[in-house]
């Protein structure tokens, strides 16, 4: 299969922090709003150059969210910062009556997603925030699998028009993923017969690791980046699904309305094939290290391996 | 400054538009609508700066309200229309299928004059603080206005807001309290008590201002005042003492009508309370 040269180990929140800097100089109508997360957002570096558009709101995430409503009412561009669980469980009806509903042109960056945040453990770590951005109406949501992913996201989420949630991580990752990016089109990333691996966010890696473990028994998987879940491009899933007759879906994010669901609600309306899933299964995270969680929630490599055989071994009865 | 008694006269049929409205679709909220209903015209006909036939969202230069309490909806469509930003026929649609005039205020529908989606009680003055920054950002002279329920501010982004504005010397905004005392399940001391308001308010750093709420010239004064208040590194909060119900002697002070609709019966007695000023809609 392919092979991809990591370029770097590095946080995909360094991807947006870099960013929202360049964004910062490019268009004046970006605005940064942070709620005591300056640094752990990667948002220093906007802040210091650009003192008049940072906002530092304080521990109030809800102000936060409805000030930057009230910000893109005017006409700017606001891109607010905090933790993913901050970003979408404690402030989920302000996101829905203030920016969804109200279709502000708002941007919800939200990181230290998932499991792999880490040692702070459950209470940080959220594993349903993109059932519940997918559940929204009017919501673009979006989960980016390494550092050159995230900055290109951040940067094309400024010029979409529209409420959208950007979900990235804590830890550093191998950053791998090709020059590219356009809201709401899958990357197929590797190709192959057997098994089509459909990923995000971080497990996108852990795919590729899978796949490169999977030739060795001797099947070849397309390995397929969905870092747009909402609105899913259907027709990356449903030529691929057609072409292997078998799908595994990895999500750092429990199996509950994740990018599983939106993957075999895309297969069952039209091409139903067996759809193996990787995530969580109905539980909250733990403190661990980040790979020895993924380890113990069934989230490794091995993992998307078994299920690519267990597909694959259904596809053939 | 307008007229006194045309101000009042114009209040009178916007409290008939109430009545008829929550009256015609047996829901809605006349209470708190009817209590308000001073405010909305005097700001709306005297006191903001705005241009309703040629509503935008971003208003430049232009003042703004922001209604957080969006169930006294009925008072501010009433308001809006009279002013200028749709048509009054289209009162008659409230609460209807396929309306623009949705139970709770809402951008969804484009209905000029309406911002920002308000119902879920205690996010507007977050927006508005956010316009406000906006507004300084820009070097926009707009102020912008808001208005509150009182048994809004037992929700606690309410002071997230405050206090934010107040560290961050938002003194381009001037907000409103529609102090009546009453919520839906009872007086609001019984409910949730509110404690000293004014020293609540001042103790998270605003100038506060207090008003009868149904008394037209003391509004008029107050809102003069404020606007004066502005511009002095502090946000300005108006504890508007109103009257639920006001106008129509049934529902006067009785928390039974925040959001009881009036019946056949009842309706005709509250119309020959309120003089029909402007023509009905």
């Amino acid at each position: 299969m392919k092979q991809f040269e990591v370029r770097q180990k590095k946080d995909t929140r360094s991807g947006f922090g870099d960013a929202l800097f360049e964004l910062g100089r490019e268009n004046e109508k970006v605005v940064g709003l942070c709620a005591d997360l300056t640094g752990s957002l990667k948002m220093g570096a906007f802040k210091k150059e650009f003192p008049d558009r940072f906002f530092q709101t304080g521990i109030a995430e809800a102000n936060m969210i409805g000030m930057a409503a009230g910000m893109a009412t005017a006409g700017l561009i606001p891109f607010t910062g905090t933790f993913a669980n901050f970003s979408t469980g404690r402030v989920y009806d302000q996101i829905r009556q203030s920016v969804a509903y109200s279709d502000k042109n708002v941007k919800i960056c939200a990181s230290h997603s998932g499991l792999t945040l880490g040692e702070d453990g459950a209470t940080h770590q959220i594993l349903e925030d993109i059932a519940m951005m997918r559940a929204m109406p009017n919501m673009t949501v979006i989960n980016t699998c390494d550092y050159t992913q995230t900055f290109l996201a951040t940067k094309a989420i400024a010029d979409f028009s529209g409420p959208v949630y950007l979900r990235f991580g804590r830890p550093s990752v191998p950053d791998f993923s090709p020059n590219e990016f356009e809201i709401g089109k899958g990357i197929l990333l590797s190709e192959g017969a057997d098994v089509a691996i459909i990923a995000t966010g971080h497990m996108v890696w852990e795919a590729l690791k899978a796949a490169e473990q999977l030739e060795q028994q001797g099947y070849t998987a397309d390995v397929i980046n969905i870092h747009t879940i909402k609105p899913i491009d259907e027709d990356i899933v449903l030529n691929s699904a057609a072409k292997c007759g078998c799908v595994v879906t990895a999500e750092e994010h429990v199996l509950n309305g994740g990018l599983g669901e939106a993957v075999a609600s895309v297969l069952s309306r039209n091409k139903p094939v067996p759809v193996e899933m990787i995530g969580v299964n109905d539980s909250f995270g733990e403190s661990g290290k980040p790979m020895e969680l993924l380890e113990k929630y069934g989230l490794s490599a091995a993992d998307i391996l078994k299920a690519t055989l267990k597909a694959i071994e259904r596809r053939k009865a | 400054m307008s007229d006194l008694n045309e101000l009042k006269r114009i209040a009178a049929q916007v409290r008939r538009d109430i009545v008829r409205m929550v009256h015609a679709v047996a829901s809605g909220h006349p209470g708190g609508s009817l209590g308000c209903a001073d405010f909305l015209v005097a700001l709306y006909f005297d006191v903001m700066n705005h241009n309703p036939s040629a509503f935008t969202m971003d208003a430049k230069n232009e003042d703004v309200f922001f209604l957080s309490n969006g169930h006294i909806s009925p008072a501010w469509y009433s308001v809006l229309s009279r002013s200028g930003y749709f048509p009054v026929s289209e009162l008659a649609t409230f609460r209807k299928l396929n309306t623009r005039l949705q139970g709770h205020p809402t951008t969804a529908e484009h209905l000029p004059g309406v911002r920002i989606a308000s119902g879920s009680l205690g996010q507007g003055l977050s927006v508005a603080v956010g316009m406000a920054e906006a507004k300084k950002l820009t070097g926009d002279k707009g102020l912008i206005y808001t208005l509150h329920g009182d048994g809004e501010l037992q929700e606690g982004q309410i002071w997230e807001a405050a206090m934010y504005a107040a560290a961050n010397n938002i003194d381009n905004i001037i907000s409103v309290v529609d102090y009546n005392r009453k919520q839906i399940d009872g007086p609001t001391d019984e409910v949730l008590s509110l404690g000293d308001l004014v020293a609540k308010w001042e103790a998270f750093g605003w100038k506060v201002l207090q008003t009868d709420g149904n008394d037209m010239a003391q509004l008029l004064s107050i809102l003069e005042k404020a606007k004066a208040e502005t511009s002095h590194s502090k946000p300005v909060m108006i504890v508007m003492t109103t009257i639920m119900g006001k106008g129509v002697s049934f529902m006067e002070d009785d928390h039974k009508w925040h959001g009881s609709p009036p019946n056949d019966e009842q309706l005709a007695q509250a119309l020959k309370e309120l003089e029909e000023t402007l023509g009905d809609y």
